[in-house]
């Protein structure tokens, strides 16, 4: 009992601590690939301190609503990032939801994020919510189903008893054709759900072109520190569920402190490792227009049925 | 006891229905009695159906009447108890609302006219699913219709609101019909029409005729329930009714289909069926779920966008059940059990927040006398109750955690996850498809619903009417505020409801499986074992509170003082009005285009320019309509070739007195060479 919750709380350390600097990663490995010099992979941190000590504009025509979403999202995020495994497997939370809670977890933050950039009445924020209504309505299936497909080899749907029997089980190795598959599929939706290139792009302000930004646009001060944060540690859940359901190694199964600190040295070099991939496909591609994105998704679906064909076909 | 219980509540309707006749040209105190007594008449439904649902013995109330083959026979066993719990929980919220919604219509329509029907309406659905005979079965369910169809057309000096009664008149009566066959071929086997004897019949009823069963009770039922494609009449009628009705309507008259389904699948025909009967089930489910959904995205009118998610929901409630009957199919009774509890759960929640959503929905109305969601906007600042109520009505709806509609999801997603245990590789494949075209539906009901509240709550109003509107009387608050409550206590306590629904299917699949759903002393559901999934959503409410607070607790300790200014919208220079805000037809656009194969859309857009100039339009007219494909190729068909035939026959139609007789003294003359 007390180890779970100190698993728990030390998990939430980790990844309220790890988020701002996989983003400052990111940063700066684009910034290398585009000849820039690029700010210290640790000025996310002082972006975040600077935001929260900074006073909130809120718009006068807003409810309460527009305040209230930040810490809405904010909540809603982390919780889902207890259901995610990191360092140790599986998790003590692991019983409260599986990977439909997860998904819907963060629909929950998606859907007042949608209201709030609604809220202020102004078009860009109206712009957001309604191109973010689609982008999520075409990547929440494929996520379920690419789950599920990798969730028949486990024989659960438990995040972390995927986890911790991939883990056992090492991983991809055992089906490697649906596994490859939907490895592909939750990349592409990784992309999508963080509003990376080439489905959204998070350094623009373009009227064109941004999704995620035009739904925050009206945030400031804290509540903006706050939904950073939560955009921050989306990514890490994607990354985690990338590199620990599809790569498990060094994933501790027990509480020694030598595998959980080895398990901590593996999952910082795997998503530190993954960030530096995700920053190298920002440069390789262009943004895609909106209406192509649809496309990319419907890739990511196909992929993940195909996956649940193959695993049943190469069954039998 | 229950007797008395029984008695008291047919009086208390009976009264609600009679007495406010009695106090004529007083309409506040007609309002009074009609809906205070349903109210009450609710509240002795509720332990009636507990009592039902918890009752070691169907209770079983045998009336024989003189007319041959008809008993007034009722019966209430746990299916009927949990649909009499259903109907009284959301009747007794409805009454509440009513008394105060009913004011809109002093001095406009007959409010003892309308407690009449409503009281009348609110008994024949609970005679509905407590009758235990076929033929007292159809005249409440021919009652049930007709009231409804008479509050349908309550304001039927709107030309709109006749087209919709007549289309709803038609559209159950076609319903009606294969009901009626489908209790004719039993009375055919059995030659009784009691219940009873469908349900312990001497002989199983033969293959084919089985078969045919299915169909037509799948159609009968359907057209009630409002399946797709015979859907069609559901956004016409249920808008068209006053907003408490609507609520009874979509709220729980369409759950009666459902009961009316599971009662002749799982009661009548019992044994084993074909796996096809529940795939069948699971395709008309998920297809009238999508399409559902698709369909309220690009409607405007808050009442018809809401009776569209019925018909999503009554597919997300059938994809329950569906998958209960294959896995029926299949011996596998405990997943049986689970794939129809799932389909209670949603029926239950549904009955809640969609009468929840569309007393919001009347609410809106009262205040602005407008549906069309293009004229609302900045509501939550004027009407902060029904703002917060109609939200959680919204955030359920869409499936959100914590609360009641994501708890009945998830058991549909565990179900269609479990068919990895199922022998046939097609149905290893059709059902997780299933679940991922569920999370679509999931999905687009989440933009539907922060479109809906989005546009009509936040902002700045669009119209005068908007700006001017306030908030509702208590005693609809009070209606909506019980459901609201509602939505969030059944969506943290599965642990009481499952068990309670695994009394009702108990009788059905042959085993209980309320051992198997819980792990943890009932903290968490963990259909079938813990090991393959579980959820939790109390522990799930407390994460997310205590990390609210973390959340809070971090902006104070980094932030220091909670110093906020307040100022206009940045509009690029120019004051922010309602003009440069997003529409609800701007918003579903991507969608709209995205899915530009279902929707068949025709945009039209006219620009008139200046004269001195091209580059300068003086006026834009756009429009766009999204093809009806159902009435145009299925109903409009039909329709004309009725009309075609009625074209035909009207060279007899002379009008002249001497010729009917004439033809009536022909047809006396037949007969009589016919009985000869």
């Amino acid at each position: 009992m007390i180890t779970g919750f100190l698993l728990i709380a030390f998990q939430l350390v980790l990844v309220l601590g790890l988020s701002p600097l996989i983003v400052g990663v990111i940063r700066r490995v684009k910034a290398h690939l585009q000849c820039r010099h690029g700010a210290n992979v640790f000025q996310p941190y002082a972006d975040l301190a600077k935001l929260f000590r900074k006073e909130p504009v809120i718009s006068t025509t807003a409810s309460w609503i527009f305040p209230a979403t930040p810490y809405i999202l904010f909540s809603s995020t982390v919780a889902a990032s207890l259901l995610v495994p990191t360092i140790f497997a599986p998790m003590p939370l692991n019983f409260a939801g599986n990977i439909i809670a997860l998904v819907y977890l963060l629909a929950l933050g998606t859907f007042f994020l949608m209201l709030a950039g609604l809220d202020a009445g102004s078009a860009f924020g109206g712009m957001g919510s309604s191109r973010e209504a689609i982008v999520a309505s075409l990547t929440e299936p494929a996520l379920i189903l690419s789950l599920f497909a990798v969730a028949l080899t486990a024989g659960s749907a438990n995040i972390s008893i995927i986890v911790h029997k991939t883990a056992i089980l090492q991983g991809i190795v055992l089906d490697p054709p649906p596994h490859l598959m939907a490895l592909v599929a939750l990349f592409i939706i990784t992309l999508a759900e963080t509003g990376r290139v080439p489905v959204d792009n998070p350094a623009t302000h373009l009227e064109l072109t941004m999704i995620h930004e035009a739904m925050i646009l009206e945030y400031s001060g804290r509540y903006l520190a706050l939904i950073e944060w939560a955009a921050g540690i989306k990514l890490v859940i994607f990354l985690t569920l990338l590199a620990n359901i599809f790569a498990p190694w060094g994933i501790a199964t027990a509480v020694t402190p030598a595998a959980l600190g080895f398990g901590l040295l593996m999952y910082v070099g795997k998503i530190v490792g993954l960030a530096v991939l995700i920053g190298f496909f920002e440069c390789m591609f262009a943004k895609l227009r909106l209406f192509r994105v649809t496309e990319l998704l419907g890739a990511a679906f196909i992929l993940s049925l195909l996956a649940l064909v193959f695993f049943y076909i190469l069954r039998v | 006891m229950t007797e008395l219980l029984l008695s008291a509540l047919l009086l208390a309707y009976a009264c609600g229905m009679f007495l406010p006749l009695c106090f004529l040209s007083r309409p506040h105190i007609q309002n009074v009695i009609a809906h205070g007594l349903a109210a009450v008449a609710g509240g002795l439904g509720i332990v009636l159906g507990l009592i039902g649902l918890l009752g070691p013995e169907p209770l079983v109330l045998f009336l024989p009447s003189s007319i041959p083959l008809l008993t007034f026979s009722l019966r209430l066993d746990s299916l009927s108890g949990f649909f009499v719990l259903t109907i009284s929980l959301v009747g007794l919220a409805v009454s509440v609302f009513a008394s105060g919604y009913v004011r809109e219509f002093y001095g406009r329509i007959p409010v003892s006219l309308l407690g009449f029907l409503y009281n009348g309406f609110l008994l024949s659905m609970l005679l509905v699913v407590m009758a235990d005979n076929a033929f007292f079965f159809l005249i409440v369910w021919e009652l049930m219709s007709l009231l409804s169809y008479f509050l349908v057309v309550s304001e039927h000096e709107k030309p709109d609101v006749r087209f919709a009664g007549l289309f709803y008149l038609i559209m159950t009566h076609v319903g009606t019909a294969f009901i009626l066959v489908t209790f004719l071929m039993f009375y055919q086997e059995t030659g009784s029409l009691a219940f009873e004897a469908f349900r312990n019949g001497e002989q199983p009823l033969p293959e084919g005729l089985r078969t045919l069963v299915f169909w037509t009770a799948l159609i009968g039922f359907g057209a009630k329930a409002g399946i797709v494609p015979l859907h069609v009449w559901l956004p016409y009628a249920h808008p068209a009714a006053p907003s408490h009705v609507s609520a009874l309507m979509s709220g729980v008259m369409i759950k009666t289909a459902i009961y009316g389904l599971i009662r002749v699948y799982f009661d009548f025909l019992g044994g084993p069926f074909p796996w096809w009967w529940g795939f069948v089930v699971l395709l008309v489910g998920t297809v009238s779920a999508l399409l559902g959904v698709m369909y309220a995205l690009m409607e405007h009118d808050l009442k018809s966008l809401l009776a569209f998610h019925s018909v999503e929901n009554i597919g997300i409630i059938l994809m329950g059940v569906g998958t209960g009957m294959v896995f029926y199919a299949y011996d596998m009774p405990h997943l049986a059990a689970l794939g129809v509890i799932a389909g209670l759960y949603h029926t239950i929640n549904h009955a809640v927040f969609k009468a929840l959503l569309f007393m919001g929905a009347g609410s809106l109305l009262y205040a602005t006398h407008t549906r069309n969601m293009e004229e609302y906007g900045g509501l939550l600042r004027r009407m902060p109750w029904t703002g917060l109520f109609f939200l959680i009505g919204a955030v359920s709806i869409s499936a959100l955690p914590p609360t009641n509609g994501f708890v009945s999801e998830w058991l549909v997603f565990q179900g269609l996850f479990l068919s990895l245990e199922l022998p046939s590789l097609f149905l290893k494949l059709m059902l997780p498809i299933a679940a991922a075209l569920l999370a679509l539906t999931g999905a687009l009901a989440l933009a539907c619903f922060a479109k809906a509240f989005g546009l009509s709550f936040l902002a700045l109003p669009r119209s005068s009417h908007a700006r001017h509107a306030q908030e509702v009387p208590i005693p609809m608050r009070l209606g909506m505020g019980f459901l609201a409550g509602l939505c969030l206590l059944l969506g943290l306590g599965p642990t009481v409801v499952v068990p309670l629904l695994d009394r009702v299917s108990e009788p059905f699949v042959g085993i209980s499986i309320t051992g198997r759903m819980f792990e943890m002393g009932g903290w968490t559901l963990a259909p079938v074992s813990g090991e393959f999934s579980s959820l939790s959503t109390p522990v799930l409410a407390i994460v997310l509170i205590g990390l609210t607070g973390l959340g809070l607790g971090l902006a104070y300790v980094l932030g220091g003082k909670g110093k906020k200014r307040f100022y206009k919208t940045w509009g690029c220079g120019l004051n922010v009005t309602a003009r440069n805000e997003y529409t609800a037809t701007g918003f579903v656009q991507p969608i709209k285009r995205v899915f530009s194969t279902i929707y068949q859309p025709t945009v039209k857009l006219e620009t008139e320019l200046l004269e001195e100039s091209r580059y300068f339009a003086r006026r834009r007219h756009f429009e766009f309509t999204i093809e009806p494909v159902f009435l145009k190729y299925l109903y409009n068909p039909v329709v004309q070739f009725f009309s075609t035939l009625a074209d035909r026959f009207r060279v007899i139609q002379a009008g002249s007195l001497s010729l009917y007789l004439a033809y009536i003294f022909g047809t006396l003359i037949l007969l009589l060479l016919v009985a000869i």
